[in-house]
């Protein structure tokens, strides 16, 4: 353990800290924050009715609409100039979700990642290979500060590259790794091609999240690397990577209570659900100081479970994410939302798209295809002037989601609509399922 | 001297083409000519028939993405070097053509060839100007 201390510390001390991080919590975003002063006045609370850890469930909810609404730094709760980071992911219809760390805040993080980290048995003794992307999103330097943290010696390769990431994990003797777990297979089947026995390398750990996966996924992973497969999760807009992460036990995973209060609640009528209940998850954050949002709500869908781990690690459990409460698709770890490939469409001056997302995986990786249905506007007697089309729309999605896409031009009515909405998305990879 | 050429979006899988042709032949509309240009996903079927703006409707309503285009139609000496007397003029006048295809007709002494060029315009006064006849819409349908 990273942490022994505090990774294992009695129920009633941990609520004690968090209780005290939230009062402070809720004081400095109703000090700092005039969208937070605004909500919370007109719920009728003040900061001094926010006690113990239980008058969470007084505190309004934070959606992604309100970071949005706020964007960028609308809800930063700390000066500009004690803000020392920044990362953002591409959002629901343009506007990138902004989030802001403070000096402090790296240093939480890096001590959850730590955490994270630990409970997969990295030691300052491991090489790990960070192949999460590094930049913008969380992934890649989130895992290298709490690596670093550690002392392990970091291989910062970012992803991509995978003849290179072979070599280096085969060279260098990596022992531990952090990257999707849809790369991870993909870089085993790239060792087969490359003559590598991947299953003899010294790499005996992995840490592997920022997508759905499936256990026989995590099966798979095991037996053909000879590795322990560790999940991890987190969001940027509560941390990042190490808001919570499985221990040995691989039975669930261990949020960081002493940073993040967790609930799951009912997504329909926003009712918090008692432990063993399916629902949304909604992260607390109290001890951030750039961007301390209260009750945010995830989409997530999971179960928390209070009872005790064998590892002796006291912090509550949550499930492996079950599902999305919205039509949020994670593809090659980057979020996409049908409604991002519409503005594309829009954009182009379709002023009806009627368009499919099919994903797949094609071998382990993720593969998207988007159908269009070629309208009017949109159509020619030359087929150049078509493939401009095609080409298009596959930069278009390229430069605002990230992500390549296989752009298909379809006939009229080929998209299957029930009841006259078209169905948008057909995922044919079954993350969700065990 | 334009004639009207209606092309018609079709996926490439089996029984699109088909589905056109038997549209068409049910509201008696009679294909004059037509060319398919494809690529691995998609054709486009280019037609000639004998009632244009009837086909467009019909094919419409069987939720068929069409347009029109303007094209010319250039009666040409069925004989050898026949087509390339005309292209080389085509060329040295700098007169693009994005596509072209020929049938041949009842009456067995010429070929047609169509053209849809980038400048229809300049094309149909360059041609009438250098002595080549060009078939109407009128005579095109029931050449």
């Amino acid at each position: 353990m990273w942490n022994r201390e505090i990774e294992t510390l009695p129920r009633a001390e941990l609520e004690r800290i968090q209780s005290e991080r939230l009062r402070k919590t809720v004081e400095r975003v109703y000090h700092n924050v005039p969208f937070y002063r605004q909500k919370l006045d007109q719920a009728g609370i003040k900061p001094e009715d926010i006690k113990s850890v239980k008058d969470v469930q007084k505190l309004p909810y934070t959606t992604k609409q309100d970071l949005r609404d706020n964007y960028p730094f609308g809800l930063f709760a700390a000066p500009q100039d004690e803000v020392v980071r920044i990362h953002a992911s591409s959002g629901t219809t343009g506007k990138m979700t902004v989030v802001g760390y403070t000096k402090n805040d790296i240093a939480t993080w890096a001590e959850v990642m730590a955490r994270t980290m630990g409970s997969g048995g990295v030691t300052r003794k491991d090489i790990i290979q960070i192949a999460y992307g590094y930049g913008l999103f969380t992934g890649g330097l989130g895992a290298h500060y709490g690596a670093e943290r550690i002392g392990a010696s970091v291989i910062p390769i970012s992803g991509g590259n995978t003849k290179r990431q072979l070599q280096i994990m085969k060279d260098f003797g990596t022992t531990a790794v952090a990257c999707t777990p849809s790369y991870i297979l993909y870089m085993a089947e790239g060792a087969e091609e490359e003559g590598i026995n991947i299953k003899d390398l010294p790499l005996r750990v992995g840490f592997f999240g920022a997508e759905p996966w499936s256990d026989n996924m995590r099966k798979e992973i095991e037996a053909k690397l000879n590795i322990k497969a560790i999940d991890i999760y987190g969001l940027s807009e509560i941390m990042g990577p190490g808001v919570s992460s499985e221990c040995w036990e691989q039975n669930g995973l261990h949020v960081w209570e002493d940073h993040f209060i967790v609930e799951v609640i009912d997504p329909a009528t926003g009712e918090v659900l008692p432990y063993g209940e399916k629902g949304e998850l909604v992260f607390t954050c109290i001890t951030k100081e750039a961007l301390p949002l209260l009750r945010y709500r995830t989409r997530d869908i999971s179960i928390l479970y209070n009872d005790l781990c064998p590892c002796g690690r006291t912090h509550m459990r949550m499930n492996r994410v079950m599902g999305r409460t919205d039509d949020m698709l994670i593809i090659r770890g980057v979020n996409v939302f049908p409604s991002q490939i519409e503005s594309v469409l829009l954009d182009i001056g379709e002023t009806e798209p009627h368009y499919q997302l099919i994903v797949d995986r094609d071998g382990n990786l993720d593969d998207l295809e988007i159908w269009v249905e070629v309208s009017e506007r949109l159509f020619s007697d030359q087929v150049k002037k078509l493939e401009e089309v095609e080409g298009k729309i596959r930069r278009e999605i390229q430069s605002t989601l990230g992500i390549s896409a296989r752009i298909k031009l379809v006939e009229p009515k080929t998209i299957a609509r029930s009841e006259g909405k078209a169905k948008r998305v057909i995922d044919r990879r079954d993350v969700y399922t065990n | 001297m334009k004639v009207k050429q209606i092309s018609v979006f079709i996926e490439n899988k089996s029984g699109r083409l088909a589905g056109v042709t038997r549209t068409l032949g049910d509201h008696g509309i009679n294909i004059r000519a037509l060319s398919i240009a494809d690529t691995t996903d998609f054709g486009i079927l280019r037609l000639i028939v004998s009632e244009p703006e009837k086909a467009m409707t019909i094919l419409k309503a069987e939720d068929f993405t069409v347009s029109e285009t303007n094209v010319i139609a250039v009666q040409i000496p069925d004989n050898p070097g026949g087509l390339a007397g005309i292209l080389q003029m085509l060329e040295n006048a700098q007169i693009n053509i994005e596509y072209m295809y020929a049938f041949v007709g009842k009456s067995g002494a010429n070929a047609v060839v169509v053209f849809r060029v980038e400048d229809i315009e300049r094309a149909i006064v360059f041609l009438q100007q250098n002595g080549i006849a060009l078939l109407s819409d009128v005579e095109i349908y029931s050449f």
